[in-house]
C-alpha cells in the first residue's frame, strides 16, 4: 500500500471486484471500451438514440486517463504545484471554528502553504448535493469545487461509478500513509483509496432528551414503542433508516433477504401508521430534538455531542441530550474527501487532504467537530496538548475497539437491481 | 422608422408604413413569444419525451416509448397524487371561506382606508415564501409560542402537536395562497354596481337575499378566478409539506422533486409532472370554455 | 399576485356610498369588521414572528424556537455568512436582469394584443393564460427536462431564463390592463403635429403606459426574488436567497435569514408605498 502503482491498479483487479463493486467497475470498463464498440447493448442503444433523437442526456464522459496499468497523474495534477486556491464544499458544523467564526486549522493551512481556502458549507444532504453537481460533470465542466465531502453507502459509490472523481496520486499523501486509521484505509466502497480518503466517521445510534425520556433507550426497537407517541424521529434516507431497523431485528444487513427487508419495513410502517413516528428527518432532526418537537430519535453521534455541550464549549447548551449505542450495535459510516473531475485546483485539494492527516491538525479539528477522526494519533494530542479530556475520553469521538467491533456498516448493493428492490421496499416507508 | 423624412419621401413611406403596420403585431409578439415557445411550450414536449424514456443516470436515457410508465407511476404514487388534489381542494375551500367575508367587507365597508386594508391583505407577499412557511413552523412548534404556552397552562396534553400533521400542511398552504384568493374576490365584489344592490333593497329583498341573489352571483367570476389561482399552485406545492408535514403528508410535488433531483429517475418525475399538468389542464380547459381566458387575466 | 399591489384599488362600481344598505345598529354589525381584523392579524402574524425572532438572542448558529432574550446579533453580523450574502446577491442579480428582459418582452406583447387584431392573437392570449395557470412544479420540471436533454449546465443563466419565462405573461397581462383604456387620439394628434412614430412612442405613448410598465416590472421583480420551486429545479449549484434558506432549514437557520427577510420586507413595503402615493398624486 505504500507505492503508488498499487492503488492505481486496484480498480481493475478482478479479485477485488468480485462481490464488492462489480457493477461500478464493469461500468467503467464498458465506458472505456465503448470506443471499440464493445459496449453493452444498452450503451449502443443510447448512442443510437443520441444520434437520432439527440434528447438523451450524456452518459458520464469516458476517462482516457484511467488506463488499466497505471493512471497518468500528470493529466490531473500537472506539475504538482498548487495554484494557491482551494474551493472546499463541506457540511455545516464540520470544521473547527473560533469565536470570530474563522477556522484556525484553515488559517494555519493558508499560512503554511499559501493556499487560500474558500470554505463553503453547501452540503446539507448527499443526494441533493450530488444532484446539483452531477449534471455539471456530465456536461464536462468544472463544478466550482475542488474538494467535496460525501458519505459512503450510496453517494460516494455513485460518484466513483460515474467516473466523476479525480484519482488520488498517493505521492501527495504521506501523512495519510503514516497516520490514517488502518480501519479507514482500503474501504469496501473505494478499494485502495483510489478516489477518496476519510474526512470523519460517525455512528448512527439513538439520541434522546433525558428530561423527558427517563429510561434510557437500549435498542432501535424502543423507537417503535408507543410511550412517546408522536415524539419519535427517524431518518429519511436509504441507509440510516433501513440498516438500524434490520440490525435491531437480528438480520445481517449485508446478507439480508428482501423478505427480511419487508418484515423490518412493515414494523417501521406500523409505528408510522400508529402515529408513533412523528416524521422522517434529514439533519433537521437535531433542530427538532433541541426544540422539543421530538424527544427520542435516530441520531448521528457528533450532532448529539454538539447539542449537549455547553455554549461556552462551542456546543448548543442542551446537557439533557444524550446519545446511546443500541445494544444491537450502531451503524458506522464514513464521510470522505474527494476531488471532483475537472476540478480547477486538484493539487491544492490533495495538499489539504494530506494536511488534515497531521495528528496536530486532526486533533484541533476533532476537538471541535466531535465526530470520529480518522487519525488515532490525535487522541493523545487532544489529551496532552489541548488538555481536553472530555473529548479525548469520549467513546463517541475516540470509540473503543469493542464499540467498533459491534458496529455495522451500511448496506453494499450487489447491483442496481438489488438497490432498486431495496428502494421499492424502503422509500414508501419514509416518503409516505 | 425613426428618422425624420422629407415630405416627398412620406408618400413613398405610406405603403411602407402600412406593411409595417401589418407586420407590427408579429414583430412585437415575436421576441416574447419565441421565449415562451422555447422555454415554456417546447420544454413541455421534452418532458413528455423524457417521460417515455428508459434508462438510468449511469447508462443514459433513451426514448423507448415506454407508455407503461404512466401506469407504473400512478400505481406507485396514486396515494400522493390523490392526497395533493385533496389538500389543494381543502386549502382552496378554506381560503374561499376565509377570504370572501374579508374581501366583501373591504369592498363594501372599507371606506377611505380600502387601499390600506388591501395592502395589509397583500403584506405576506413581501416576505419570502420559504420564510413565511418557516415562521409557521416557529409559531406551531410543540414547545413554541402558542402550544408551549397552552401546555404550560395545562390546557393541552403534553404530546399534542400540530406540526407534522395534514392539518399543518393544509393550513400552511391556505395561508400562503390566501392573497391569491382574496384579490380576485375583492376585484369582483368591488366591481358590482352599487345601484343594483340598492335596487334589490328597494324591492324589499332581505339582507341574506341581497347577498345570495345579487352580490354572490355577481362575484362568481372572481370566485372562479380565485379558485383557479389558488388551487393550481396549492396542488403543485411541496414546500409546505416538507417544512410543516410529517409522515403521510407527502405531496406529489415532493415526489417529483425527489425523483428528479435526488433519485435521478427523470422519466418517473417527468411522467408525474405531465400527469399533474394533464389533470389540471382538463380543469382549466373546462374553465376557459365556460368563462373565457380573459376573465381570469383580468383578475391577475 | 396582482398588479393591484402597486396601483391601489380601482373604482369600477360607480358612485355608490360606502354603506350599500342601511344596517340596523345591532351588535351583529361588529361581526364582519372583527372577522376581517382577525384575518388580517392572521396574515401578518408570521411576519411579526419573523421580525421578532430576528432579534432572538440565540447565538450565531441557529435561531431557536424558544425566546432567549433580545439581541442585535443578526443585524450586526448581517453579512457574516458569505454563502448567504452571495445567495442574496444572486437573487438580486437574477431579479434585476430577468425583470428588465421580461418587462420589455411582456410590454411588447401587451402592445400587440391591445392594438392589433392579427392572426395568432388568441393563440398568444391562450399561451399567456396557460403560462400563468400552469403549476410551478410543471414549469420547473419541464424546463429542466429541456436542459437535461441538451446537457445544458444549470446556473445563473438558466435561472434567469426560467424567471423571464414565468414573468413575461404576468408583465403582459398587467401592462395590457393599463393599456386597455388608452386614448389613441393622443397618438394621432402627435402624428398630425409631425412627430415621427418613434417620437410619438417615446414622448406620448411611453409616459402614458409607464405606470403600467412599472407595475408589471415591480410585480416581476417580486415574483423573481421570491421564487423557490422553479428556481430549485434549474439552479444547479447556484444558490439564490430562497434556495439557501430552504437548504438551511435542514440544519436550522442562522439569525441572519430572518434579518434579511425583515429588510427585504421593509424594502418592499417602502417601494410599494411610494408607488401608491405617486400613483395617487398623478390622479
Amino acid at each position: 500500500m505504500n507505492d503508488q502503482p498499487d492503488p492505481a491498479r486496484r480498480p481493475i483487479d478482478p479479485a477485488l471486484l468480485r462481490g464488492l463493486t462489480q457493477r461500478r467497475y464493469s461500468r467503467r470498463d464498458m465506458l472505456r471500451f465503448a470506443g471499440y464498440g464493445v459496449g453493452s447493448a444498452g450503451l449502443a442503444a443510447f448512442l443510437a438514440a443520441c444520434g437520432v433523437k439527440g434528447s438523451a442526456p450524456k452518459a458520464s464522459p469516458t476517462k482516457p486517463g484511467a488506463s488499466p496499468s497505471a493512471i497518468d497523474f500528470t493529466k490531473y495534477y500537472g506539475d504538482g504545484k498548487p495554484a494557491g486556491t482551494l474551493n472546499f464544499a463541506n457540511w455545516e458544523d464540520y470544521i473547527d471554528v473560533d469565536s470570530k467564526g474563522n477556522s484556525p486549522s484553515l488559517q494555519a493551512f493558508t499560512k503554511q502553504t499559501g493556499i487560500k481556502v474558500n470554505y463553503k458549507t453547501v452540503i446539507n444532504d448527499n443526494d441533493p448535493f450530488l444532484a446539483k453537481i452531477i449534471p455539471v460533470l456530465q456536461a464536462g465542466q468544472d463544478t466550482g469545487y475542488d474538494l467535496i465531502v460525501i458519505t459512503n453507502g450510496g453517494g460516494i459509490e455513485r460518484m466513483i461509478a460515474l467516473g466523476f472523481l479525480t484519482p488520488l496520486d498517493h505521492k501527495f499523501l504521506p501523512n495519510w500513509e503514516a497516520n490514517a486509521d488502518p480501519k479507514t484505509k482500503n474501504p469496501n466502497y473505494d478499494p485502495g483509496n483510489v478516489y477518496t480518503v476519510a474526512w470523519q466517521s460517525g455512528f448512527t445510534g439513538i439520541g434522546y432528551n433525558s428530561k423527558v425520556v427517563k429510561t434510557p433507550p437500549t435498542s432501535f426497537k424502543d423507537l417503535l414503542d408507543p410511550t412517546y407517541k408522536g415524539k419519535v424521529g427517524m431518518f429519511a434516507n436509504d441507509q440510516d433508516l433501513p440498516c438500524p431497523a434490520l440490525n435491531a431485528m437480528g438480520f445481517d444487513i449485508d446478507k439480508s433477504t428482501s423478505d427480511q427487508w419487508k418484515t423490518a419495513a412493515d414494523a417501521v410502517s406500523k409505528a408510522r401508521d400508529d402515529g408513533i413516528v412523528r416524521k422522517f428527518y434529514d439533519q433537521s432532526y437535531i433542530d427538532a430534538l433541541e426544540n422539543g418537537d421530538i424527544v427520542l430519535t435516530q441520531a448521528w453521534s457528533g450532532d448529539i455531542f454538539i447539542a449537549s455541550a455547553p455554549k461556552s464549549f462551542g456546543g448548543d447548551g442542551f446537557p439533557e441530550m444524550k446519545f446511546v449505542f443500541p445494544q444491537e450495535g450502531p451503524i458506522y459510516w464514513h464521510d470522505n474527501m474527494a476531488i471532483p473531475l475537472h476540478a480547477q485546483h486538484p493539487v491544492d485539494a490533495i495538499t489539504y487532504m494530506n494536511y488534515v492527516y497531521d495528528p496536530k491538525v486532526a486533533a484541533e479539528m476533532a476537538d471541535f467537530i466531535w465526530y470520529v477522526t480518522p487519525v488515532p494519533g490525535a487522541q493523545s494530542v487532544v489529551l496532552n496538548d489541548l488538555k481536553d479530556p472530555t473529548v479525548a475520553n469520549s467513546p463517541l469521538i475516540f470509540p473503543s475497539a469493542q464499540d467498533l467491533l459491534q458496529a455495522k456498516q451500511y448496506k453494499v448493493f450487489k447491483d442496481s437491481a438489488e438497490k432498486d428492490e431495496w428502494d421499492s421496499v424502503w422509500q414508501p416507508v419514509y416518503s409516505s | 422608422m425613426g428618422q425624420r423624412m422629407a415630405t416627398g419621401v412620406q408618400l413613398v413611406g405610406k405603403p411602407k408604413a402600412r406593411l409595417g403596420k401589418r407586420l407590427a403585431p408579429y414583430l412585437l409578439t415575436l421576441p416574447g413569444g419565441l421565449w415562451l415557445l422555447l422555454f415554456f411550450l417546447i420544454p413541455i414536449l421534452f418532458m413528455a419525451s423524457v417521460s417515455l424514456q428508459t434508462g438510468s443516470l449511469e447508462q443514459g436515457f433513451q426514448l423507448t416509448w415506454h407508455v407503461g410508465r404512466y401506469w407504473e407511476v400512478l400505481r406507485q404514487y396514486h396515494v400522493q397524487f390523490v392526497r395533493s388534489l385533496i389538500y389543494g381542494s381543502v386549502a382552496t375551500g378554506i381560503t374561499l371561506l376565509v377570504a370572501y367575508p374579508v374581501a366583501y367587507w373591504i369592498a363594501f365597508h372599507g371606506g377611505k382606508h380600502k387601499t390600506t386594508f388591501l395592502f395589509l391583505l397583500l403584506l405576506p407577499f413581501f416576505v419570502s415564501f420559504v420564510i413565511r412557511t418557516l415562521a409557521w413552523q416557529f409559531i406551531l412548534a410543540d414547545d413554541g409560542l402558542v402550544l408551549g404556552t397552552l401546555k404550560r397552562w395545562h390546557l393541552l396534553p403534553h404530546s399534542f402537536h400540530v406540526l407534522a400533521t395534514s392539518a399543518a400542511v393544509i393550513s400552511g398552504i391556505a395561508y400562503n395562497f390566501l392573497p391569491f384568493m382574496a384579490l380576485p374576490l375583492y376585484v369582483a365584489i368591488e366591481r358590482i354596481d352599487r345601484r343594483v344592490v340598492e335596487a334589490a333593497h328597494d324591492l324589499y329583498a332581505g339582507r341574506s337575499q341581497v347577498f345570495t341573489r345579487v352580490i354572490f352571483p355577481l362575484s362568481v367570476p372572481g370566485v372562479f378566478a380565485g379558485i383557479l389561482l389558488t388551487f393550481v399552485p396549492a396542488v403543485g406545492d411541496y414546500v409546505n409539506a416538507s417544512i410543516l408535514g410529517g409522515t403521510k403528508t407527502t405531496m406529489i410535488g415532493n415526489i417529483v422533486q425527489l425523483e428528479f433531483l435526488q433519485n435521478f429517475h427523470y422519466p418517473v418525475a417527468a411522467a408525474l409532472s405531465f400527469l399533474l399538468m394533464a389533470v389540471l389542464l382538463i380543469g382549466i380547459f373546462l374553465y376557459a370554455k365556460v368563462l373565457g381566458t380573459r376573465s381570469i387575466q383580468e383578475y391577475v | 399576485m396582482s398588479a393591484i399591489v402597486f396601483e391601489g384599488p380601482t373604482h369600477a362600481g360607480g358612485v355608490a356610498p360606502a354603506e350599500p344598505f342601511h344596517a340596523k345598529k345591532r351588535w351583529t354589525r361588529f361581526i364582519l369588521p372583527t372577522y376581517a381584523g382577525l384575518v388580517m392579524l392572521y396574515l401578518v402574524t408570521p411576519i411579526l414572528i419573523m421580525i421578532l425572532y430576528g432579534f432572538n438572542n440565540s447565538g450565531p448558529k441557529r435561531v431557536s424556537f424558544r425566546w432567549l432574550g433580545w439581541s442585535l446579533y443578526g443585524y450586526i453580523h448581517l453579512f457574516a455568512k458569505p454563502d448567504l450574502t452571495q445567495a442574496l446577491k444572486n437573487s438580486l442579480l437574477v431579479g434585476v436582469v430577468s425583470t428588465i428582459i421580461a418587462t420589455i418582452l411582456g410590454t411588447l406583447i401587451a402592445l400587440a394584443l391591445v392594438r392589433y387584431r392579427y392572426r395568432g392573437r388568441s393563440a398568444t392570449d391562450f399561451v399567456l393564460f396557460l403560462n400563468i395557470s400552469a403549476p410551478e412544479i410543471v414549469l420547473g420540471a419541464s424546463l429542466l427536462s429541456l436542459f437535461i436533454s441538451f446537457g445544458v449546465p444549470r446556473g445563473i443563466a438558466t435561472i434567469i431564463i426560467a424567471h423571464v419565462m414565468f414573468n413575461i405573461a404576468y408583465v403582459a397581462v398587467t401592462v395590457r390592463a393599463r393599456l386597455a383604456g388608452f386614448d389613441r387620439s393622443l397618438e394621432e394628434a402627435a402624428g398630425d403635429l409631425g412627430a415621427s412614430p418613434m417620437q410619438t412612442f417615446v414622448k406620448v405613448t411611453l409616459p402614458i403606459i409607464w405606470p403600467g410598465i412599472l407595475a408589471g416590472g415591480l410585480l416581476a421583480f417580486a415574483l423573481s426574488i421570491d421564487d423557490f420551486i422553479i428556481t430549485n429545479f434549474n439552479a444547479g449549484t447556484t444558490q439564490t436567497f430562497p434556495l439557501w434558506v430552504y437548504g438551511a432549514v435542514k440544519v436550522g437557520i442562522p439569525p441572519q435569514v430572518f434579518v434579511m427577510g425583515t429588510l427585504i420586507f421593509m424594502g418592499g413595503v417602502v417601494i410599494a408605498a411610494i408607488n401608491v402615493v405617486a400613483a395617487r398624486r398623478k390622479k
